[in-house]
């Protein structure tokens, strides 16, 4: 089976361990993992900014990259919610696209549905108290878990893979699945509605007594670190993966 | 009327200045939205009501020139005066012409986002027509001179303190004494006294029903039947996409339509209205002002299945801690920010861009309208009307190159990981991620694609 590895762009640049991470994952299951070197943007920014010429220029060139492989998986909810539920607004008619759709995952998505993985590579042993961060493109796009407005029975991808780390406490804070308030570029158009949104949501986790807000998306942890930074708190924002290699406990 | 020059990032940090007002803001609609899981929680089947109401609407905006001719045949027959309005000046023309006709000097109005979407009011006041909102909320807001900032709560930004200080300037009220039930009572004994001596009466529509040519208004205070009652002029004002096919598919509608708003089973009354009283008159005023376009949009007419709800403002993130007054159209929130840009996308552009696109609107929608998609696809004619502004353009330009060009995008990646972190302080403290209090991401050595690199070469 080869894997494309996929690594956002500000994963790349800001969050290397947590794509090195995903690698490392995948390859203790097993999986032949390539990272196209030339890899860049999804074009997200550009989409969800209006800018249609360049975000269709960014799918045609994620398209061509990606296509042959049998598997495209990456650390981010958002950027795969993109490229699943989006590119349609540049590439319906576009055959080499509507193939490669169906085999983007997101890595946790990828482990339970593809992979079908009942345990971890190797034990880990996490002795700690954390809070569920539900990133809302993972939620209600890629369906990782059941959205608090939608009156299904409740189900979370996190919590199910979490259940297989040892010593591990997973929590949920109030207002299950609210937005942190990055929203991409939004959280720089509107940084006092951005900041106040997440300052919100850092309380509410830290209402639950965790040290550590966990979830799926280096995006919404990095504008929560970044306030967590600025007041000086002791909670912690970790990427999933990071936990599920052993690496988080450091 | 509303200032449709808000732009709402400067709107919402103005409302965020005061956090504590805000944070109050937010929990007082959090809590409806609570409401509104617990009522939808105790149907089993709420999931494929959403379903079936998204369907029955979806099915009427497909064949609506024949469900509205069928409609304007019932009603005629029922004696019913129907009209039609292109516009909201045409609207208000008309509305006017029947007062005028009739020497009405006090209308009473119960509520209607149409006539406030046309603003009705300040056109007849000019006209020297009083004009009395008699909803609650409404009122409260009229006396402030004021536009509402919530379409089914329309004063929930104010505190009881408020509405008291207001009452006790307004109505004479006693001095200090904040007692909802006090405060209601004053309101409803001067409300009473202006049902008993208005010459006409005005309603908005919830559900206008295509086989009996009737309408139907829903209202919790009872104030449409009164208003309706009293006066011998009947005036209701329909937005033409309220259309349902027959009477049998309301029921899908109200169970949904209270659950949503206010967390309530049912509104207090659902009144339907088929034809005047005795000695009476009634009209139906048909407005279109812009929906048949939204209706010929692909990407937009969706929008057009929207019942008024509110739910979408109650769950949004955003609209809890901004306010109904930092958007610029009279509709706030998500439906408000498809609406206003559908109305006019250079005014209403930062309305497309309030959003943070979590999607939760497009999930608790009783009619299932994609709501934060169609946010983002005005985005795109925000861009070709050239309504994102220079800076931000520049930035996205840049990035559109750099995609294409990887080399040079890791390299500037490399510029931004060396050179950040020498930045002087008071230079980053001031950008737009970091002045409100949110620190830089720490910059780190490598990046992946170096690591990666490093790692092949091992190998």
């Amino acid at each position: 089976m080869r894997v494309g590895l996929f690594i956002p762009c500000y994963v790349n640049e800001l969050f290397p361990h947590v794509g090195m991470a995903t690698l490392e994952l995948l390859e203790s299951y097993g999986c032949e993992v390539v990272f196209p070197m030339e890899q860049s943007c999804c074009g997200q920014p550009m989409a969800n900014n209006g800018d249609s010429k360049g975000a269709c220029a960014a799918a045609q060139r994620f398209t061509s990259i990606f296509r042959d492989f049998d598997y495209v998986v990456a650390p981010s909810g958002s950027c795969v919610a993109h490229v699943t539920h989006h590119f349609d607004w540049y590439l319906a008619g576009d055959s080499d696209y509507q193939s490669l759709k169906p085999k983007v995952f997101e890595i946790i998505e990828f482990l339970q549905d593809v992979l079908k993985v009942e345990g971890l590579p190797k034990p880990v042993y996490f002795p700690h108290k954390v809070s569920i961060h539900q990133s809302c493109h993972g939620l209600r796009e890629l369906h990782h878990a059941a959205p608090s407005e939608l009156m299904i029975p409740f189900h979370s991808r996190l919590e199910r893979i979490l259940a297989l780390v040892d010593g591990i406490t997973v929590l949920k804070p109030e207002r299950r699945d609210e937005c942190c308030g990055f929203g991409g570029t939004f959280c720089v158009d509107e940084p006092e509605l951005s900041t106040a949104m997440g300052e919100d949501r850092i309380a509410q986790h830290e209402a639950t007594g965790a040290e550590f807000i966990v979830g799926a998306d280096p995006s919404c942890l990095m504008h929560m670190g970044g306030i967590i930074r600025h007041k000086g708190r002791n909670i912690r924002p970790l990427h999933i993966v990071e936990i599920l290699t052993g690496r988080g406990a450091t | 009327m509303k200032d449709d020059s808000i732009r709402h990032p400067e709107a919402a940090a103005a409302f965020l200045a005061d956090r504590e007002q805000a944070r109050w803001h937010d929990s007082a609609i959090w809590w409806v939205r609570q409401k509104r899981d617990a009522q939808a929680s105790q149907l089993p089947e709420w999931e494929a009501l959403r379903e079936l109401a998204r369907t029955i609407k979806a099915h009427t905006l497909s064949r609506l020139d024949d469900y509205l001719r069928q409609f304007e045949e019932k009603a005629a027959a029922n004696g019913v005066t129907v009209h039609w309005a292109a516009d909201a000046e045409e609207h208000n023309r008309i509305v006017h012409g029947i007062l005028a006709a009739r020497q009405v000097k006090k209308l009473v109005k119960s509520k209607s986002m149409l006539t406030e979407e046309c603003g009705l009011n300040p056109y007849l006041e000019q006209r020297g027509i009083e004009v009395i909102d008699t909803d609650l909320g409404e009122r409260i807001v009229q006396l402030r001179h004021e536009p509402p900032s919530h379409i089914v709560m329309p004063a929930i930004h104010l505190k009881k303190e408020q509405i008291s200080e207001l009452f006790h300037q307004e109505l004479g009220t006693e001095a200090g004494n904040n007692d909802p039930t006090y405060l209601t009572h004053a309101a409803r004994a001067n409300l009473r006294e202006h049902f008993l001596t208005a010459d006409a009466g005005l309603t908005g529509v919830n559900f206008g029903i295509a086989e009996t040519g009737g309408v139907v208004v829903c209202t919790n205070e009872g104030n449409a039947d009164l208003g309706t009652s009293l006066p011998p002029i009947h005036i209701a004002s329909m937005g033409l996409e309220k259309l349902i096919p027959k009477l049998e598919h309301l029921g899908v509608f109200t169970r949904l339509l209270a659950r949503s708003a206010i967390g309530s089973p049912v509104t207090t009354y659902t009144s339907h209205f088929h034809q005047a009283r005795p000695g009476g008159e009634m009209h139906i005023v048909i407005v279109d002002n812009g929906r048949s376009e939204i209706l010929g949009s692909d990407d937009f007419f969706q929008s057009l299945r929207c019942i008024r709800c509110g739910a979408c403002m109650n769950t949004c993130p955003v609209y809890r801690r901004s306010s109904g007054f930092s958007y610029s159209y009279i509709i706030p929130g998500p439906i408000g920010s498809t609406l206003g840009p559908s109305r006019d996308i250079r005014k209403h552009a930062s309305m497309a861009f309030a959003c943070s696109t979590c999607g939760s609107c497009s999930n608790v929608c009783p009619v299932k309208i994609n709501l934060h998609e169609q946010l983002v696809l005005h985005r795109k004619r925000a861009w070709d009307a050239g309504a994102v502004p220079t800076g931000k353009k520049m930035g996205l330009m840049a990035m559109r190159f750099l995609t294409r060009h990887p080399a040079l995008f890791d390299l500037s990646g490399k510029v931004m990981r060396k050179v950040v972190p020498i930045l002087p302080e008071g230079l980053t403290r001031q950008s737009a991620w970091s002045r409100a209090g949110r620190d830089l991401p720490e910059m780190p050595e490598q990046s992946f694609k170096e690591m990666y690199r490093r790692r092949e070469e091992k190998n």
